[in-house]
């Protein structure tokens, strides 16, 4: 397989096992393939392509369990990426209009483009729409970047509801951030 | 947000994640659904009263085994559907070829039967009951296993709900086998099929509304 996909399965294989730094680096660069290949096939929306990184990205990070090291990555993602991006296409009613068809080849990294555009739809504004209890350990652990023990001290929640809270609390995201394409198409 | 933000924030704190999750919570699923399975089979059924001497008759291992396989092949499936970018390959084939050897057996016994042994062969004496049995059999393993989906990421809920359905009626029909008396090929391919079709379109229907993500 391509350099791409070796440089990738391998930060993300660290990630999974628990490497911060690997797997923020392996997002950023996912990030940037997802922007070279939803833009090329979201040719007709330039507008939507950073939603649609931002949502594979939440996507991917939440279903990042379903990677089983024996496949590659490449398929992995494209799969969520392509279900991803169907899904915005149903909810826009314009299938048929695509330009370039949905199963082509897998080439999920060949290009990659770091320049974002701004997002349209603003996750920070719907994270203020979780229940305290997801909130606040998203707030704390993944922005702030305390630790689970100093949330669960601050928060007076217990550890286990403080890393449920941020695993529900970041499904809840992902599944208002979808829906809000649906309900703007 | 910007994209980087959300970069930042998804790799803050811990990140670490189980591996081989699907196979692991799919299995659960079975092992919590498989004794509701057997408390609904003693309690409203009761096991067959001759079930240790059933156990020497060739017939009664193709009674189980055979929706077993399918069972089987229904797990493989559904732990393969439950991962994005992971192709199905032969466990289609692996539930398909019981269904048609059962069936190969039933035309084999229809045609070598005497004429007025046939309808009495396919109807038993429990038609009427098998099918909805098996369903009733299936559905703990069905719910958990959807519900196990539910956490997983299928790209093709349909079929994943299909392939469910598979695993729970597999389970369903081999659990009733404990109970159902009858032992013709014919009745096998008709009405053990059946009650095992019936979770598999279920399954399909349920699974575009149930398993999104």
């Amino acid at each position: 397989m391509s350099d791409a996909e070796a440089a990738l399965r391998s930060l993300f294989l660290r990630g999974l096992d628990g490497d911060t730094a690997a797997y923020r680096e392996f997002l950023q660069k996912l990030s940037a393939h997802l922007r070279a290949f939803l833009g090329k096939r979201l040719f007709g929306w330039p507008d939507e392509v950073e939603d649609l990184v931002q949502e594979c990205l939440l996507a991917m990070h939440n279903q990042r369990h379903t990677y089983q090291s024996d496949q590659p990555l490449t398929a992995w993602v494209h799969a969520i990426a392509r279900y991803k991006m169907i899904d915005l296409l149903r909810a826009k009613s314009v299938r048929e209009d695509l330009h370039d068809p949905l199963d082509d080849d897998l080439a999920v990294f060949a290009g990659s483009a770091t320049e974002a555009s701004d997002a349209k739809r603003d996750l920070g504004g719907l994270l203020e729409t979780l229940p305290e209890r997801q909130r606040l350990p998203i707030v704390h652990v993944k922005i702030e970047g305390l630790s689970v023990a100093e949330t669960a001290r601050l928060t007076g929640m217990s550890e286990s509801a403080v890393k449920v809270g941020i695993h529900r609390g970041l499904k809840a995201l992902a599944a208002r951030f979808g829906n809000s394409w649906r309900s703007a198409a | 947000m910007k994209t980087d933000d959300l970069v930042a924030m998804l790799s803050n704190g811990p990140v670490a994640a189980p591996r081989r999750a699907a196979s692991r919570r799919l299995g659960l699923a079975v092992l919590a659904g498989l004794p509701l399975s057997f408390l609904i089979l003693l309690t409203e059924y009761g096991l067959r009263r001759d079930l240790v001497q059933a156990m020497f008759w060739p017939m009664f291992w193709v009674k189980v085994l055979f929706p077993l396989c399918i069972a089987a092949a229904g797990f493989v499936a559904v732990q393969r559907l439950a991962r994005p970018g992971v192709a199905v390959r032969h466990a289609w084939v692996g539930a398909a070829l019981p269904v048609l050897l059962i069936w190969g057996l039933a035309v084999v016994a229809w045609f070598t039967m005497p004429a007025e042994d046939r309808m009495p062969s396919l109807m038993g004496q429990s038609w009427r009951i098998c099918a909805l049995s098996i369903g009733l059999m299936a559905l703990p393993v069905f719910a958990a296993t959807l519900v196990a989906l539910r956490g997983l990421a299928p790209t093709q809920p349909a079929l994943a709900g299909a392939a469910a359905g598979a695993l729970a009626g597999g389970v369903g029909a081999a659990v009733y086998a404990l109970h159902c008396m009858e032992l013709t090929a014919p009745f096998l391919a008709v009405w053990y099929v059946s009650g095992i079709a019936v979770p598999v379109l279920v399954g399909a229907v349920l699974g575009p509304r149930l398993l999104r993500w």
